[in-house]
Formats: structure tokens, sequence, C-alpha cells
């Protein structure tokens, strides 16, 4: 596909499908998503199965503090609202938004992998080690895997944006930027379902 | 190809009939448990039977009719499909499969139910790497290896494991269930015949996988009751055996006791021995001579690789003779 | 990086960097075959073993280690390869299309393969190979001594990553590359079993990930989940295996279907009988494949309400897949069949299948599955399906395609030996095995006592294994004795009906000069007797993009390779080693990442030459 930078005004309205190479790129990656998404549930079902196995070190009810929790959850809705004004910089041309827009969800998306860092840090002076029993260890690995996922992401969309710093809006980046914003509201999502099925439900449930 | 298949329902005739031991096959079943999973096995193999001859007639007619003879070249007739046909062979399948899902939903209720009515007998069997403990919580007592049952009784057993994985499965008595660590399972059987009837461990669990074979032995009810009542006794008060055996006994308690119980005393690492002489087998499945169970004694890993049991290769042999002596004199039936 | 200089590069640098689809196939072709060579000596070691009751060949630790290993290759290393290297190289053909949607990643998902292939077998030189069964049932495989499982684990994250990549490259092609005309519907049936065959691995792996995961987080990493002792549940692996491991079956067999519906129909000379009833059975096996995962735990303690809701659910499969027996029965009804080797074996899968399909409905039959499980008669029934069905599937396939692959087609004599040889060895090793199961002989035992009834039918079924040896030795011999029987032609069988037929041997590196117009299924049949016999073309002739090779997957997935050893001796302190790995793969992620990888064009008058 070409090379060169492609004027702005002649760009697609969609420039992530215009190519052949963006429509596969958009369409794996949705396929990508769907195995990520059984990938999760396993890591849920496991986690539903031993979070009762708490043995005699502290469970759900010990150690969750809601309040930590909301704002993470808070913090991680709002990058997904920001990546989404990325986008629709995208759309309009904008590639200075786009990229401001995009560092934005980068820095909330560090934001709340310093708080999760600390949030499984207090845990540990809990007396919740990953070893401890059956519910830690599916627990630091549900949430682990996910935080893993968003350490992930952050390092992507930061190759991004240095990477295309200077280039401006191609039929080459488009479609990087867009499966990566994809992405990013993947993990929000699977964030949303932590949210409810770990921590609504140790601390109601 | 051709002759094989030809020859295919003789065998099957054959082999269902002829083959097997009357005390270890599925396909001679010996208490109504096995009974019921056998006409379950027998129905599905009419089905399929069926199934197979049909399709086999189908595809013969098909080789020999519209194979290509020489010289022919013509172009068949590109047949696009049928909706008749695809709804009848869509159907008949539905139907036969309804034939044998009823009766089988029927009995795996049936097989789960656990009725502890007036007579009926709960025994655990606890599976170790690689031996069998069959705990008597009515008699309180333990058996190791040989699960005595009365005949015409029903037989609730309750599965459980202490470190893998393993299966209890007596072929000719009921299919199997598994003895999961950290669960309770259970099954029942029930044995009209007095007999013998060998069992298996049927879940891979180690190199001596193999040799972790138990028996399961019918007996009449009163014999149980006896048998029950002189498990929990140590027997042999002194001069009840020979002194030789007595020294042996020593040798036991000082080697052995830890591990092994007789009776209501000693440690349960090991089988249970208070009935060793009556074993016909030994570790699970060597015959029953001195001179295996000193092989066994003196080096374990190389007759059950992976057990548990320590070697006692420098025992003396005045000592292991005596060690031997009293193990065989263990009877509890006599 | 132009097209002059590509071809100045050595011969070995040119496969290792290759992201042509159809060397990737060929690859995958080789390296499955390898394994399969390597799983059928294993079978061959444990036969010899099982031979007389109580023999001494093998000691029990080692048979544990050679079943372990034979199931592990065979599913993972062997079959899936194969059948990936048919898909690599045939299903872009079949559609029409130039090359796969990422050809890039089609060849980082074959490195993947390989090294995790490979780390697998390092094992058997480093103090044991993995010997908790393909299965790896916890805590059997969690407490395992050794490092044999942890080689089973990581090998396999490594492969089940590059199969993964498979799969989506497989999805996306087949629904974003297909060539004007060549609609849904008119995609030949091998193309519709890779598409849903790919569905299956996109849904179904990641549960073994996970599986894998736990598992070596367990082992390494001292986690608890599978620890009675501290809260944890020996279940919660089982679940996760089986979920990915019954559409793994289906993974297997449902390309093995679309290769028969291919042979069937060109070598009788018919339209597959009911095309979209054909589509419409693989897409429900498809789709019930992952409702019935726990009809391999009806022994473990689920209760009898799942017990009957997993056995009926089970049962349901039998009605798919007995339309498509007699779909394929009807397909040759009528026709003019042609017995080459390639048809032998597709001829012989439809009995050999049905025996094993009926023995699946009988194991679905939960009450009588206490009996079943766990014995020889479920190591009959899955043997006659996958080797029935997949392995009768993948030699007919080569047979079949040997031709468009490797320009000669494989000695008909030598292939009829190497048939009839195969299919008497293995009706005689695994038809006896259900009665041993059924006469007390459970599965996975280094050996068994004499005097029980077990001694007849254990020689005969060794002395199958020989022959099923044997056999194949004589198809090894024949690939090299064949290679004078040279071919050109576009279309060598002479009833090709599909697209992979029409383009010159050997095939260009660009497929097709000028992009097919597909006017009906089974497009070149159609234009055979409705048309002209050529395709019409859908473009005018020009230049042609090609992708870059490149050496990044072969470096991605080594540093994977390295990591894995840094994991698996992460206690005698190889940290450092497992990060230098994942640095190299990430390194090299990077690298793919901020280097924009255009292409380069084959230009016209190339493309004109290499048409004549």
């Amino acid at each position: 596909m070409a090379d060169q930078t492609v004027n702005q005004h002649t760009l697609p309205p969609n420039p992530e499908k215009a190519t052949l190479e963006g429509r596969n790129k958009f369409l794996g990656f949705w396929f990508f998503l769907g195995g990520e998404t059984v990938l999760f549930a396993s890591l849920f079902g496991t986690y539903l199965g031993l979070r009762g196995g708490v043995v005699s070190g502290p469970g759900p009810d010990d150690l969750f503090h809601l309040p930590l929790v909301f704002i993470m959850t808070m913090i991680l809705l709002t990058s997904s609202l920001t990546s989404v004004f990325a986008i629709i910089s995208m759309k309009r041309g904008n590639y200075k938004g786009l990229l401001v827009w995009m560092w934005v969800t980068v820095a909330l998306g560090l934001a709340f992998l310093g708080l999760e860092i600390y949030e499984f840090y207090e845990y540990y002076h809990y007396g919740l080690g990953f070893t401890t029993s059956a519910f830690a260890s599916s627990f630091y690995t549900l949430v682990g895997t996910h935080g893993a996922h968003v350490a992930f992401g952050i390092g992507w969309i930061v190759t991004l944006l240095i990477r295309y710093r200077k280039t401006g809006l191609t039929l080459t980046n488009a479609p990087k930027f867009y499966v990566a914003v994809l992405y990013w509201h993947f993990i929000d999502v699977v964030w949303v379902f932590i949210f409810s099925v770990v921590y609504l439900m140790g601390y109601g449930g | 190809m051709k002759y094989l298949w030809r020859l295919l329902p003789f065998t099957f005739i054959l082999l269902i009939v002829g083959c097997g031991q009357q005390n270890l096959s599925a396909l001679d079943p010996q208490g109504p448990v096995a009974d019921m999973q056998f006409s379950l096995i027998r129905l599905s193999l009419y089905i399929m039977i069926f199934v197979i001859v049909v399709v086999f007639a189908l595809y013969l007619i098909v080789l020999f009719k519209f194979r290509e003879r020489p010289g022919d070249t013509h172009i068949p007739k590109q047949v696009h499909g049928n909706k008749a046909l695809e709804v009848i062979w869509t159907t008949i399948p539905i139907i036969l499969l309804l034939i044998l899902a009823i009766p089988n939903v029927m009995a795996t209720f049936e097989l789960a139910e656990i009725d502890d009515s007036e007579g009926a007998i709960t025994i655990r069997a606890h599976a170790h790497l690689f031996w069998w403990e069959f705990e008597y919580p009515d008699h309180d007592i333990i058996a190791g290896q040989e699960m005595y049952i009365p005949t015409n009784t029903r037989i609730n057993i309750e599965l459980e494991s202490s470190d893998v994985i393993h299966a209890f499965w007596v072929p000719a008595l009921a299919g199997k269930q598994d003895n999961v660590p950290g669960i309770t399972n259970t099954m029942w059987l029930e044995a009209p015949n007095e007999g013998v009837y060998l069992g298996k461990c049927a879940e891979l669990c180690g190199p001596a996988h193999w040799q972790m074979d138990f028996k399961v032995i019918a007996v009449d009810p009163d014999t149980f009751e006896t048998w029950a009542a002189n498990m929990a006794e140590v027997p042999y008060e002194e001069g009840e055996i020979t002194e030789y055996a007595v020294e042996g006994r020593a040798i036991f308690e000082a080697n052995c006791l830890s591990c092994h119980a007789i009776g209501n005393e000693g440690g349960n690492f090991g089988p249970n021995l208070t009935n060793f002489g009556e074993r016909t087998v030994y570790a699970g499945y060597m015959e029953a001579t001195d001179e295996n169970l000193e092989n066994f004694i003196r080096d374990p890993q190389e007759w059950k690789p992976g057990n548990n049991m320590p070697a006692f290769s420098d025992m003396p042999q005045e000592d292991m003779d005596a060690l031997i002596e009293y193990l065989k004199s263990l009877k509890v039936l006599d | 990086m132009s097209n002059a200089k590509a071809q100045s590069k050595s011969v070995l640098w040119d496969w290792l960097t290759t992201v042509d689809h159809k060397k990737i196939g060929i690859m995958y072709l080789v390296a499955g075959a390898f394994f399969f060579a390597l799983g059928g000596l294993e079978a061959i070691l444990m036969r010899i073993q099982l031979m007389f009751p109580e023999f001494s060949f093998v000691p029990a630790q080692t048979f544990n280690e050679l079943l372990t290993m034979h199931g592990t290759t065979m599913i993972f290393l062997a079959a899936m390869p194969l059948l990936f290297g048919f898909m690599n190289y045939i299903v872009p053909l079949q559609i029409g299309a130039r090359d796969v949607a990422f050809p890039f990643l089609n060849a980082l998902g074959f490195w993947l393969f390989l090294f995790g292939g490979i780390l697998l077998n390092v094992s058997w030189f480093v103090g044991g190979a993995p010997d908790a069964g393909w299965t790896a049932y916890v805590p059997l495989s969690s407490e395992s001594p050794g490092t044999g499982v942890d080689y089973y684990v990581l090998g396999l994250q490594v492969s089940g990553a590059g199969t993964l990549i498979g799969g989506i490259n497989f999805l996306v092609t087949i629904i974003n590359m297909r060539a004007p005309g060549m609609s849904m519907m008119r995609m030949p049936l091998f193309t519709w079993s890779t598409f849903v065959a790919s569905m299956l691995i996109l849904f179904a792996f990641p549960a073994l990930t996970i599986g894998l995961l736990l598992l070596m987080l367990e082992r390494i990493f001292g986690a608890t989940y599978f620890a009675v002792d501290f809260g944890g549940n020996v279940i919660i692996w089982q679940h996760l295996f089986w979920i990915f491991g019954h559409p793994e079956v289906y993974i297997l067999i449902l390309p093995a279907f679309g290769i028969f519906s291919e042979i069937l129909s060109a070598f009788s000379k018919k339209r597959l009988f009911g095309y979209s009833a054909m589509v419409f059975a693989t897409l429900i096996i498809g789709f019930l494949g992952f409702m019935v995962w726990a009809h391999h735990m009806f022994t473990v303690g689920m209760g009898p309400v799942a017990n009957s809701i997993f056995a009926v659910a089970t049962m349901a499969i039998a009605v798919p897949t007995g339309i498509k027996i007699f779909n394929w029965l009807l397909t040759l009804w009528g026709g003019r069949i042609q017995f080459t080797t390639a048809n032998l074996f597709a001829l012989a899968f439809i009995p050999s299948f049905t025996m094993g399909g009926v023995t699946g409905v009988m194991l679905a039959t939960s009450a009588a599955n206490y009996q079943f499980h766990d014995t020889y008669f479920v190591v009959a029934h899955f043997h006659y399906v996958i080797i029935g069905g997949v392995v009768l599937g993948l030699f007919a396939g080569a047979y079949y395609w040997w031709p468009r692959i490797f320009g000669y087609k494989l000695d008909e004599t030598l292939g009829k030996w190497f048939f009839w040889l195969f299919l008497i060895g293995f009706h005689l090793t695994f038809f006896v095995q259900h009665f041993l199961g059924l006469i007390g002989m459970p599965r996975r035992v280094a050996s068994y006592l004499g005097g029980q009834g077990l001694d007849t039918m254990n020689f005969i079924s060794t002395i199958g294994a020989f022959l099923m040896g044997i056999a194949f030795i004589i198809f090894v011999v024949s690939i090299f004795t064949s290679m004078k029987n040279k071919v050109t032609d576009a279309d060598p069988w002479g009833n090709g009906r599909t697209l992979e037929w029409t383009m010159p041997i050997p095939t260009p590196e660009y497929n097709f000069a000028q992009t097919p117009l597909v006017r009906d299924v089974d497009a070149l049949w159609y234009e055979k007797y409705e048309g002209d016999g050529k395709m019409k073309a859908a473009e005018p002739l020009g230049d042609i993009h090609m992708p870059n090779g490149s050496i990044l997957p072969f470096i991605m997935s080594l540093g994977l390779f390295i990591s894995s050893f840094g994991f698996i001796y992460y206690h005698e302190g190889f940290l450092w080693l497992a990060i230098l790995g994942l640095v190299i793969n990430f390194g090299a992620m990077f690298v793919r990442s901020i280097k924009e990888d255009h292409g380069y064009h084959i230009p016209k008058e190339e493309v004109i030459k290499g048409g004549k």
C-alpha cells in the first residue's frame, strides 16, 4: 500500500478500513478479541470456582475496599472515553487531536496501573501472598492478567505515538491506531466484569 | 478389507460370548449394577449394528455398481441433492438416539441414587499410591486391598483419594467412579453370588498404575460378620502362634507397625495387614510366594515403582524369614 | 527490497524468511511428517511392551512417558500441523487468492509450532519426558517430579500460540480474500471445513492457554489452584482441558471431512450431494462441539443431571455426522468411481469412521460409560475416529494434492500396497481393543497380568501396529522412488473441480496471474462443461503486489523458545534466561511494529513470461 504520506484531504472517510490490509487487520483483530474473551472467561470461571478456597488466609471481605477500586474503574472508563475522542479526531482528519487524546489515554492507563500495583502491595502486606490460598492465586491471576494486558496496551500505544509522531495520518497507520483503541476498549470491558464479579460480588456476596 | 468385513459379525459374536473372565468382564455381569450397564451396552450395540449394516450395505452397493469400467467415459449427472432423503436420514437417527437416550437417562439417575435403608452397608474406598484402603464405618474396621462384602446386600461406596486421582472399577459388579482428592464421590453395587471379583484402578496415577489391583470378595452375610468382628481385633494372643512367628511379630512391631496396622493397632500409611495370611496375591498383583514377599520387602521400588514403602534391603535373612512366617499366620476367617 | 535482491539470498535463508503460504504449507507438511513418524515410533514401542503379559521391554515410568508423548505429539505436532500444511497450501488456491491475509503472522504461526514441538521433545534428553498423559490431569501432573511436565506446559503453550495465530489467519483469509463470484456458499468443502475448524481453534485454544498457564504457575511459582490443602480444586483443570480438548477433536476431523468431500467428488466425477446440507452439518458439528466437553468426565462425580444433559447433547452430534456419511454415499451413487490410491483412502474412511462414530454414541450413553470410561474401549474408539478419520484423510489428501504441491505423482502400485497394509494393520490393531476394554483392561497400563484373558488380543493388536509401521515405511520409500513421475499439467488427475487445479505446476509464486471469476460451486468443473474449460479472468493482467520475506517470525519464536528454558529451570537460577528470551521476542515485535514494510511488485512482463 502507498508508502508516501497521503494528503489528509485525500484520505477516505474511514481511513482505517480503506485498504485490504486495513480491513484484514480490523477483522483479524475482532477475531483475536473473540479469543481473548474465552481466555478471560476461563480465568473468571477459575476464580469463581476457587474464590471460596480461602483456607486460613484473608478473604475478599477482609481485603477489598471499594472506594479505591471505584476510582480505578472511573479512571479506566475515562481512558476509554478519551480514546474515543482520539478516533473522532482521526475521522475528522485532526491528527494532532488524535495524538493528544491518545497520550491522555496512556496517562490514565498509567494511573490505573499504578493504583493496581498499590492495591496488590497492600493486599500482600495484609497477608495475601500469591501462594497463600487458592483464592489468592486465582485472584492475582485474573486481575494480574488484566493488568498485564493494560501494561501491554500502554507499551503498544506509546510505540505507535512515538513512531508516528511526525508522519501525519496515513492509510498504514490509521488501522494501527484503530485496532489499538479497539484493544483498549476491550480491556476496559474486561475490567467492568472484574469490578462486578470480583469486587462487588466479593464485597456483597 | 473385504474379507475382514465379512468376518466382522462372526468375530463380534465369538468375542462377546467367548472372551473375558467371569470375575473381570463387563460383558458377563455378576450383579444388578453391572447388569443394568450391560443391558444398555447391548441396547446401544444393537442400534449401532443396525446403523452399520445400513451404511455398509449402501456402501458395498455403491462400490460394485458405480465403479469405473474400462472404456467408460460418460459424465455422470451432476445431482444437487434430495430434500426427501435429507429429511429421512435426519429423522431416523433422531428416533434411534431417543430409543437409547431415554433408558440411559433413567439408568443414570438410578445409579446415582444413594439408598441407605436398613441393611445397606457403607464402605469408604480410599485410594492411595498404589493401594486401596477400605474403611467400614459401621464396623469401625479398616481393611487393605481386599474389600469383603456380604452377598445380596446393597453396598454404598464412598470414594476418596489421599494423593492423585484414581478410579474404582470392578467390571463384573459395577462401572467405575473416580477417587478425586478433596471430593467424596458415591456409587453402589451388589453381589448376589459369592465369589472373588477383580478390581482395578482405571485412572492413570503413576508408574505402578497397572499394578493397583484389588479384590472384592463376596461372602455370605454370616461369614462377613465373623470377618468384620475379627478384623477389629489383634489376632493371636501369646501362645496361639508358633514361637517363630512370635519372633516375626517383634520384628514387625519394630519395623512395620508404624505404617501397617494389625487390627486396630498401628499406622495407616500402608495397607492394613490384619488378614494378610489370607491374601492370594501380594502387593495387589504378585503370586503369593515367600520369595515374592521377600523380594518386595527388600526392594519395593523394583516391584511397584513410585510407591511409598521404604526398602528393607539389609534385613538379616533370619529376621526376614521370621517376619514372613508371622505375616502368613495373620488370618481372621479360620 | 526488490525482487532481484530477494532472489540472491541462499536457499536456507529463503526458507527461514519466507512468508509464502505455499512454502509455509510445505514446511508444515515436512515437520508434521517428522513428528508423525516420531509419534508412530512411540506407539510401536508401547505395543511391543504390551505384546506379552508382564513383559519388561520398557520400564513403567518410560511407558508413561511414551503414552504421554505419543498422544501429545500425534495431536499437536502431527495431525494438526499436517492439516495446517494442506490448509496453507490449498485454501488460498481454492478461493482464488494470491496469498493469505497475514503472510507474516502465517510464518510466525509455523515457527512457533516448530519451536514448541522441538521444546517438547527436548525433554527426552534432559531427565525424562512428561508422564501424566496428554490430558495431564492434576494433581498427577502438578506434582509430577522432574521437569517433564514443565516441558509439556511450555512446549504446548508456544506451539498453541502458533495454532491460534494460524486459525485467525485462515478466518480472515477466507472472509476477506475470496475471488469475485466466490460467495461463501460456493466455497469448496475443504475451505468451509477449514473455516469452521479455525473458528473452533479461536474459541477453544484460549481455554488451553489458561489451563497451561495455571499449571505452569502452580508447578514453577507455587500457586495453589489445584492444591486441595490450600482450598484448590482438581476438577477445574479437567473442565478447562476438555473445553479445549473436545473442540480439538473436531478441529482435527472437520478438515479431514473436507478433504474426503473433495476427493470423493473428484474421483466419482460428481458434484457433492447435498452441498448446503454438508455445510450446515459442518457448522452444527462445530457448534455442538462446544456443548459436550463434560462427556469426558462422566465418572468424576458431576451428578446425574449434568451427566444426562451432556449425554444427550453428545448423542445429538451423531445426527449431523450421519447426514454427512449419507451425503458422501449419495455423492458416490450414480458416479463413475475411480480407485486411485487417494480415493481408496477416502473410500476406506466411510466404513472405518462409521465404526468409530457408533462407538462414540455408545460412549455417550452415560450410564454405560461407567464401564467404558478409561478402558481400551475408549482407546479403540478414538483411534477409529482419529486414524479412520483424520489419518486416512491426511493420506488421501497427500496422494490427491501431491502433484500440485510437489510437482510429481506418487507411485500408484506402492500406494496400493501402502493402503492395504495400513488399512488391515489399523483394523487389526484397534478392533480387538474394543473387547479388551470391555473384558477388563484399563487404558494407560504399562503392562497386564497373564491369565486374565487379555493375552491373545494384545498380541494381535501389536501385530497390527507392526503392519501399520511397515506400511508407513513403504509410503516414505515411495516418496523418493516416485520423483520421476513429473507432471506439468495444471489438472493432472483430469477431473479437478476446484480452483487449485487451474494454475500451472509448479504453482507460481503469485498463484493466479489474473484473479479468476467464479461462476458456480466447483468453479473449474463449471467452466469445463458450461464454458470453454478455462477460468474467466476477473481483472486485466498487471503488476502483482507481493509481501516481503522476514526473519522476524523465526527470531520471535526463538525468543520464546529460549525464554521457556529460563522458566523450566527457574529454580536453578535461570530467570535471566527467561527475561532474555522475552526481550528477544518483544524486541522483534517492536522492530516489526515500527518498520513499515510495503512489499514489492512483480512486473507484468514477468507474470506473462511465467504463464508461458
